[in-house]
């Protein structure tokens, strides 16, 4: 699924990256716990969550996750925008809380099982 | 090639630049993408438990063409039982460090997870070493 896609999907604003939304994921995970995250290796991953310091970019990017999704109308500081931007990363926020984006996301067929 | 860092245990901001730069390294020496994120992940989960309990230290980093060594030292509290530590969920992460999103008693597990060689040893009230080892040669995983 395209970046694109997502974004209009979850009625999202692109906080960074707005040049970059052609990017595809084909998988997803959902979560507040970025040790939970980072035991969960695979390409091509969109990233939801509702915490929003610094270490969700450092976390993504340790993981080759490009894209991240802040749930429930979060929105990082700027100093976690302009990480994000030095990253090269897709930075979008949602109103929808997890449970709903996740689902709203797994019926239009990012379903987060590897397509391997 | 050898690399040292000196991770600052007050700025959580800063808390995965080593691991950043570690991993920008590896992919100009053009080591395989799943190796990379292997060595970045463990190498990370290290640094963060360096900052959110030991208030910092240092790490060395050394690249041959067979493998990475990554040697983590602090002067923290130490690690009461490592056995315990070692099994997932288990954590003595304060509330403050669970709001950040760690503290899930996932760390040591995973960085065991992602590399092919981990030592610890820890001793109260001194300190802690860890010592991570990751094949550049061996794929898979």
């Amino acid at each position: 699924m395209k970046l694109e896609e997502v974004k209009r999907i979850l009625d999202a604003e692109v906080l960074v990256g707005e040049d970059r939304l052609d990017r595809e994921v084909i998988l997803a995970c959902g979560s507040d716990l970025m040790s939970d995250v980072l035991a969960f290796v695979k390409e091509k991953v969109l990233l939801l969550t509702g915490l929003t310091n610094p270490q969700v970019i450092r976390t993504a990017e340790m993981m080759d996750i490009k894209a991240i999704v802040f749930v429930r109308g979060k929105r990082p500081d700027k100093e976690t925008l302009e990480l994000a931007e030095l990253k090269k990363m897709v930075v979008l926020t949602t109103k929808h809380p997890l449970y709903i984006s996740s689902g709203l996301l797994y019926s239009n067929g990012l379903t987060g099982k590897d397509p391997k | 090639m050898k690399l040292s860092f000196t991770v600052d245990g007050d700025e959580f901001l800063l808390a995965g630049e080593a691991s950043s730069q570690v991993k920008k390294v590896l992919k100009q020496l053009g080591v395989s993408s799943a190796i990379i994120r292997k060595i970045a992940i463990a190498m990370y989960e290290a640094e963060i438990n360096m900052v959110l309990h030991a208030n910092g230290g240092s790490i060395d980093v050394d690249i041959t063409p067979e493998k990475i060594y990554i040697l983590f030292q602090d002067e923290g509290p130490g690690i009461k039982d490592i056995e315990l530590a070692m099994q997932e969920g288990y954590s003595t992460a304060s509330d403050e460090i669970r709001e950040l999103g760690f503290g899930a008693g996932m760390g040591l597990p995973n960085m065991k997870r992602y590399s092919d060689d981990l030592k610890i040893s820890s001793e109260l009230g001194k300190g802690t070493k860890v010592e991570i080892t990751v094949y550049l040669n061996r794929e898979g995983d």
